[in-house]
């Protein structure tokens, strides 16, 4: 509200920043956490997009080593996709028990969801270890370098979305659905949500059209 | 003020979570279901067409995972990730926009150049390098 006592001082010397935040934040105190929030997420998807390149680049350099077609299992990638699928939805309940202000709902479909993680980063890791015991390691060739270095960044994401959630259990369990709570939730579930979007990218390009190749 | 705008936004719902909560958190049980039934669907389609061999082409079959898969991430991006253009005053649309223009320049023009560097550099046999020198 100062801004506005000053607003005859300011009109002879304008500064922009001060009537964006007048139109947009003043209402909700730290209001500039959602949208930072979603630019760190957009530069995560820059992150992302040059892993993807790296591999596009590299998915054919085998190095005399398999092929795509050899070593991905897609009945492993469908279940996998499938819990991630999931687990967005029982992500997207925990925020619908949020906005009704349930407490136990909220912990119940969180819990749910770090289980339904915690299958897909096991899922994974039971298939890397598979790879590796076949020979087909990151060491192998460049398509095997690129290929881990992204399926395993968007895994690492994963886990740390799941210990995130961790988090959000013990900080509910102590102190309920207050408004900082409720902020920290609506960003991780922005945050669970891309990572769903960004594997969308994973088992079209990698796998389908690895398989494809 | 602040009422005024909890008005201007239109939400009856949660005194302390007017504006943002709107934009990015929530979403009705109708909208997740909705988002939820429609990315099955576009998982399932491209999943049963490599692993069927369905359409008896691999470009074809190639073009309609790739379509599918895009159509899948916009349904996310709308129905989970509530992206809209109202949303922090269309910033968070803005943001979205741009970043999807740099991750496809990226994308597509590390794959372009590289394909032309690659052509280029496989013309060379071993012998020919050998010559030039």
């Amino acid at each position: 509200m100062a801004t506005y006592a000053m607003n005859g001082e300011a009109a002879a010397n304008p500064t922009f920043y001060l009537a964006e935040e007048e139109s947009h934040d003043h209402a909700h105190s730290g209001g500039g956490t959602m949208i930072g929030f979603w630019i760190y997420l957009m530069s995560d998807a820059l992150i992302f997009a040059s892993l993807f390149a790296t591999y596009g680049v590299l998915s054919t350099s085998y190095a005399g080593g398999p092929s795509p077609r050899h070593i991905f299992e897609l009945p492993l990638v469908a279940v996998n996709t499938a819990i991630l699928l999931v687990s967005s939805i029982t992500y997207g309940f925990a925020m619908l028990a949020m906005e009704e202000n349930k407490l136990g709902g909220v912990r119940l479909w969180l819990a749910i969801t770090a289980l339904l993680g915690m299958g897909f980063v096991g899922v994974e890791l039971f298939e890397f270890s598979n790879l590796i015991a076949e020979g087909a390691t990151p060491m192998r060739s460049g398509f095997l370098s690129a290929f881990f270095t992204l399926v395993a960044t968007h895994g690492l994401h994963v886990t740390v979305g799941i210990i995130w959630i961790g988090v959000m259990l013990v900080q509910l369990s102590q102190r309920g659905l207050h408004f900082e709570n409720k902020k920290r939730l609506m960003c991780l579930s922005m945050f669970w949500h891309f990572l769903d979007v960004v594997w969308i990218g994973v088992f079209t390009f990698v796998y389908l059209l690895g398989v494809l190749r | 003020m602040s009422a005024l705008h909890g008005n201007h936004h239109g939400e009856a719902h949660s005194p302390d979570l007017h504006g943002h909560g709107d934009t990015h958190g929530h979403g009705s049980r109708k909208g997740y279901l909705i988002g939820f039934a429609l990315s099955v669907v576009l998982t399932a389609i491209p999943f049963w067409l490599v692993m069927t061999g369905a359409l008896h082409n691999t470009q074809a079959t190639a073009l309609a995972v790739i379509a599918l898969a895009m159509v899948q991430i916009l349904v996310h991006t709308v129905s989970f990730l509530h992206v809209n253009t109202r949303g922090e005053g269309g910033w968070t649309l803005l943001a979205y926009m741009f970043t999807a223009v740099l991750v496809l320049i990226v994308i597509a023009g590390s794959l372009w150049i590289m394909y032309h560097l690659n052509n280029n550099m496989m013309a060379m046999t071993a012998g020919e390098m050998s010559n030039g020198m």
